[in-house]
């Protein structure tokens, strides 16, 4: 079975657990955050559709979508600038008297004359949680095969409870049916995980929502997945390529740091299909005479007068003369004065930390240092 | 009819650019990588855009391929306008017939009607061969203050580069009253940047004069400004005193890579008041790997460095292997720089392959016989298989 992609819409969730990296979303969406120098997670999602050959992307907002905005701009950098299909923003819908949506179900019913419309017959959920290269094809493919009311992305391996504890658990059978699900369960070890990836046809789509919706119910992964199990044909499609799901400020942190290695980051960048982001036409990176750089990623536009280790360090950073950086994650326009110590920091956007500060945290706990902040 | 435009540029990139060999053999040398993430045309566009000329004609002859798919619709540029906008023109065939570009005053002669349609006061002459900054408009208000016909961009420079350019002899008003081709014995300093604003009916006229002329070479250094000033037309020189370096040889395109990595050497790349655009190729930032070491240089996006670089250039998806040594010079987009090898003074075409344990180019300290040296040049696509020698000054246009 082939789908022709052209036929299937992409729906994208900016705002979905933006409550698991804390202050990361304080000023912005959890497809806007910054990650591995120079993306943001949304990034990820829309390289993603676009490679697979979808072209009608809707991305579902809900609050704090200012950045969002102005990273997207027109998609033009995705090929979303169409005239046939292309980026749809879909900001909350309603008055200002309604409060905003809670859960994935009240948001699609806010976004539901934009799914009417569309004359596709396929529709592809999406977090901006799990940072991977993924073909969709395949999974719409398996989807249409086997006739499933909704297939699941998933990926069976080893969890610790930290992960899981953000996550959705799948109990399935041989073939991938769905027996039983776990929402944020407190267990850890060898389980199967939902990456926050769903298929179904529109038509279905359109009906579970307005159904759940004249119940009042409201979650998605509750009072579809969890409920329904044994009522739909839910089928978990397992995944077994290269990916980072984020799931707090840790792993956050370790899926910057994982991309440092080639292996991890060659099964990310592929040539035939690259991950499209904002172009901010900085010069290439600088590297001063008495600068070291090891084991690090490093964006353009940088100026690199110090020691850099370990670290991740983003568009437009200057790091000044005999600093130590090392195990960092630097934002976009962090300036780190001459003879700083930073270990174990994350820099927001256009932190400035001033000549001779020391900053150290641990690997356990790495420090945030929030937008803007003097330091 | 269009909209009028106050005044519309030129930017000659025709030129074959042969003192460039083997980086000029497939590509226009305006195409020609520069700067680790850039390519020649890439100053004379962004200078235009960031001047607030936003019409653009971009005259290309020469292997015009990568030029025009580089360009495309000007968008990295912020030139793809609803009005005006960059247009690259190659020449085409009319009803009198077909002719290629014979000189630099008739490839603008044979788009008179391209500038006609915008209807413009002035005409900026650029060509696609110098890295600089500059502001255009300054040099517009300029012309329009001095009520010239045509006005040419001077630099001063050293007494003993003099010989090397085109000289403007000046009254003490900066009114240009003789000048000189590359003259032995220099009159004076001011070097013509090759770039000029004329009034566009004036110059109009003496394009279609210049074109009537059977004897004309068609030029503008040779026929146009000599026929303006023998006419008693105002030619002024405007003095510019930033960076300005032409990039035609391989000395010196090495030489204008160099010089930004020179903190002496007055070119902000870095200025968020006038950037450079570029086109973006799409790759995920570089990887410095456990093993390498970076001193002094340039690196963009897409590398992955393991080996030592310093003094150098290193352009988009460049791969150094470990225990490779890259010093003061250019790696062009996609090269790869295999184990042990060791890349001195060179310039390294596009994806190129240096193979393991290879030499190319060589400290002039290494060399006795100081005439021997010089940038040696490996051109694109390009394998030198593995421990082979490439000597200085020497220029590889094929596999070895």
């Amino acid at each position: 079975m082939s789908v022709n992609m052209g036929n299937v819409l992409g729906l994208v969730f900016a705002n979905m657990h933006d409550m698991t990296v804390g202050d990361l979303t304080k000023n912005r969406t959890m497809g806007s955050v910054l990650f591995g120098g120079r993306y943001r997670l949304i990034d990820f999602e829309l390289s993603n559709m676009v490679n697979s050959g979808i072209s009608s992307v809707g991305v579902i907002t809900k609050d704090n979508y200012q950045s969002l905005l102005d990273h997207l701009g027109s998609a033009r950098e995705w090929d979303l600038a169409r005239k046939k299909g292309g980026l749809y923003i879909l900001p909350p819908f309603g008055n200002a008297s309604a409060s905003l949506y809670t859960g994935r179900i009240e948001a699609l019913n806010g976004a539901m004359s934009f799914i009417r419309h569309s004359l596709c017959e396929y529709v592809v959920m999406s977090d901006c949680d799990v940072v991977t290269n993924l073909d969709y094809k395949p999974l719409v493919d398996a989807h249409v095969e086997s006739g499933a009311d909704i297939t699941v992305l998933v990926h069976t391996g080893q969890y610790t409870a930290e992960d899981i504890a953000m996550s959705t658990v799948f109990n399935k059978d041989e073939s991938g049916k769905v027996k039983s699900v776990l929402i944020r369960p407190q267990l850890s070890g060898y389980c199967t995980t939902s990456l926050n990836t769903f298929v179904m046809k529109k038509d279905f789509l359109i009906e579970l929502v307005s159904d759940l919706i004249a119940r009042g119910q409201v979650s998605f992964e509750q009072d579809v997945l969890q409920t329904k199990c044994g009522e739909l044909d839910i089928e978990a499609y397992e995944y077994d390529k290269y990916f980072s799901k984020i799931t707090s400020v840790n792993t956050y942190f370790r899926a910057n740091m994982e991309l440092i290695d080639p292996k991890n980051a060659s099964q990310l960048y592929l040539t035939k299909r690259p991950i499209y982001t904002k172009i901010s036409d900085n010069a290439p990176a600088k590297y001063d005479l008495d600068s070291s750089v090891k084991n690090s990623l490093i964006a353009d536009g940088c100026i690199i007068e110090g020691e850099v280790e370990d670290s991740v360090i983003f568009r437009g950073v200057k790091i000044g003369k005999n600093a130590h950086v090392k195990n960092c994650i630097l934002m976009q326009g962090t300036t780190v004065g001459d003879d700083c110590d930073c270990n174990y920091i994350i820099t927001d956007k256009n932190v400035n930390i001033a000549n001779g500060r020391v900053l150290t945290s641990s690997p356990e706990y790495p420090m945030y240092i929030g937008k803007g902040a003097e330091i | 009819m269009f909209n009028k435009k106050e005044c519309v540029a030129m930017l000659l990139a025709g030129g074959q650019g042969s003192r460039l060999y083997a980086l000029t053999q497939t590509v226009a040398k305006p195409a020609v990588p520069f700067g680790a993430k850039y390519r020649i045309i890439d100053f004379p566009l962004s200078n235009s855009i960031n001047s607030g000329i936003d019409t653009i004609g971009v005259l290309t002859q020469y292997q015009p391929l990568a030029l025009n798919e580089y360009i495309g619709n000007g968008q990295p540029w912020d030139l793809d306008r609803v009005h005006g906008g960059v247009h690259v023109l190659p020449p085409y065939q009319k009803a009198s017939g077909a002719d290629w570009y014979s000189g630099t005053a008739n490839a603008i002669y044979q788009n008179i009607s391209f500038i006609d349609r915008y209807d413009p006061e002035y005409v900026v002459i650029l060509s696609g061969d110098h890295i600089y900054k500059m502001d255009y408009n300054k040099m517009l208000a300029f012309h329009k203050e001095r009520e010239a016909d045509a006005t040419i961009a001077v630099l001063d420079v050293p007494k003993e580069e003099a010989s090397r350019f085109g000289i403007m002899i000046t009254d003490d008003n900066d009114n240009i009253i003789d000048f000189e081709e590359k003259p032995k014995n220099p009159r004076s300093t001011l070097a013509s940047m090759g770039i000029y604003i004329f009034s566009w009916a004036k110059l109009r006229k003496y394009l279609i004069a210049n074109e009537n002329d059977k004897d004309a070479t068609k030029d503008f250094g040779n026929n146009i400004i000599p026929d303006m000033r023998q006419a008693g037309e105002r030619l002024v020189a405007y003095r510019f005193d930033g960076y300005w370096k032409d990039v035609g040889t391989i000395d010196s395109l090495w030489e204008a890579n160099m010089d930004l990595i020179n903190p002496n050497i007055p070119i902000d790349l870095y200025d968020p008041t006038w950037k450079i655009y570029s086109r973006n190729p799409v790759l995920p930032p570089q990887v410095i790997g456990k093993n390498a070491t970076i001193q002094n240089s340039m690196v963009t996006e897409g590398c992955v460095i393991d080996g030592s670089v310093e003094f150098s250039m290193i352009s988009e998806g460049v791969t150094v292997e470990e225990g490779a040594v890259i010093y003061d010079s250019i790696l062009m987009p996609g090269c790869v720089v295999k184990k042990g090898a060791h890349v001195e003074y060179a310039i390294v075409g596009e994806d190129s392959v240096i193979g393991e344990n290879a030499q190319i180019g060589a400290r002039p300290e290494t060399i006795e016989d100081k005439d021997t040296w010089g940038v040696a040049v490996v051109g694109h696509k390009i394998n030198v298989s593995d421990g082979a020698t490439v000597a200085p000054k020497a220029i590889i246009y094929e596999d070895m």
